[in-house]
Formats: C-alpha cells, structure tokens, sequence
C-alpha cells in the first residue's frame, strides 16, 4: 500500500438498489472522519451513489458484489467503486455526458445519463477504467483553512480574500 | 428506508408531498405515485420536497419522465420546497432551466 495513505477502508456489498444507501450512509462517515465539510461530504454521498448505481443498473445479469475502496490521504481521499460484471463501451458512454440542454425539446431529454456527468461536477478528479468490469475512481481534495484549491475553475484570487 | 409519500387536493392543484431519501431503490415508490397525476388531462400538480434531504439522478430521471408525460397530456407539474442540497443537483444537471422550480418566499 502507498504509505501515503493514512487509512484504508474496504467494504463489499450486493450489486443491488437497497445497498446503494449503505454505500452513501459509509462515505459519509468515512469523509467525516476524515474532516470533510458538510457541502463535501453531500457531493460524496451523491457521487458515490451514482457510482453504486451504475453497477446495479449495468454490471451484472445475476447477483453479484459492489466493491468500495476508501483511500483517505494528508489532502485528499480517494474512492474506488468497483464490480466485476460485463464492462460496457466506455468511449460510447462518455459521448452521451453533459447537463440537461434546454434549448432541445422535452421529448428529447434522457432520464438516466446525467449519473456520470453528476459524480464528474461534484468530484476533482475521476477516473473510469474498464477491463473485467468497470472501476471509477474517484478523488476530493481536503478544503483547509477555508482556502479553497484551485480546482473546477475556482480562482484563486477568491479564495485569497475570503482570509 | 421508504419514501413517505401522501397527496392532497388543494384548490385545485394537486400536491405530492414528499420526504425522504430519493435514490436507486425509492425512485420507483416516487415514480408510482407521481406518473399516474401527470397522465390526468389538465391536471396541476406540484410536488413539495420540503422533506427531501437527499436526490440523486435517479430520482431526477423520475422529474424528467413526469415532466415529459405532463407536457404530453397537457397537464402542468411545478416543484417547490427544495432545500439548497436538492436545488444544487437540479442546476448542476440544468434541469432547473426546464422545470418549473419554485423559489422560497425567503429569498425573494
């Protein structure tokens, strides 16, 4: 293990809708412990959520398991949603990410979809790898001091007067 | 973990009140109550989240699929009630430009 890792916590669950609240219920203790704000850890749950049920809508045909990986660094944590179902075309995926465009018809608009396009606005960095199932990993940086990282376009200069 | 979930006819509109956590296992719950009001010809229907703490997309898709069969059986449907966390996930996704959101008397 990277010995920049301060804790690790791993938990596996059934790939199924009324676990995806267990997952959610456990980030928000994990990012609590590690001091996360309140605003914080609400993009956690709901991203974790996402993630969860993306397995449960699309990795497996029978049963099977989610994996959540909880990496908790000096600045940031790091979480990794797991399964070991049939990978989807990811490139595919990622082609059909964005936000509700008001401009198109009703009729047009998706009702899933705007799962991935969430955990990417609420998380800094994620990472989707798919070979024997699909892994996203997915990273939040620590807010210190109240000085905010420059991250999503936030600017700096911001964070300076708010000390 | 259910949805608590209880309709109300009041002048005229009818109003969904919801509380709970809308995710991947209660979506379904919302879904079965609030398709059916949408499908009534020239129904009004507003849905009160006041005690929503928690949406995610899941919960979101069941707004956009109430939305579309409303517009489709010239019904209306209007939001209200939602807390910063839930008004957040609406304007991140822009479904807030196509819903009808109401605004808290407090903010004005």
């Amino acid at each position: 293990m990277d010995k920049n890792v301060l804790d690790h916590i791993e938990m596996k669950i059934p790939a199924r809708a009324e676990y995806v609240g267990v997952a959610r219920l456990t980030v928000s203790g994990v990012a609590s412990r590690a001091g996360y704000s309140y605003d914080d850890i609400e993009d956690l749950k709901v991203a974790v959520a996402e993630a969860c049920t993306n397995v449960v809508d699309h990795a497996y045909e029978e049963d099977g398991f989610i994996r959540m990986i909880c990496d908790i660094y000096r600045d940031k944590i790091e979480i990794v949603i797991a399964d070991r179902g049939q990978s989807f075309d990811l490139e595919d995926m990622k082609k059909g990410l964005g936000p509700v465009d008001a401009a198109k018809p009703i009729e047009d608009m998706r009702e899933g979809g705007l799962g991935l396009f969430l955990i990417d606005s609420l998380m800094d960095e994620v990472e989707i790898n798919g070979d024997k199932g699909v892994a996203i990993v997915m990273t939040k940086f620590l807010q210190r001091d109240g000085r905010e990282q420059n991250v999503n376009g936030i600017p700096e200069t911001n964070a300076q007067k708010q000390q | 973990m259910n949805l608590d979930i209880r309709t109300e006819e009041l002048d005229g509109e009818t109003v969904l009140f919801v509380g709970g956590e809308i995710d991947a296992y209660t979506a379904s719950q919302l879904r079965e109550s609030l398709l059916p009001l949408t499908e009534k010809e020239g129904a009004v229907i507003v849905v009160d989240l006041t005690d929503v703490n928690y949406i995610d997309s899941t919960g979101l898709g069941i707004f956009i699929g109430a939305l579309k069969s409303a517009n489709s059986n010239g019904s209306s449907l209007r939001l209200t009630g939602l807390n910063d966390r839930v008004k957040r996930l609406f304007s991140i996704t822009g479904l807030d430009e196509v819903m009808d959101i109401e605004e808290e008397e407090e903010a004005q």
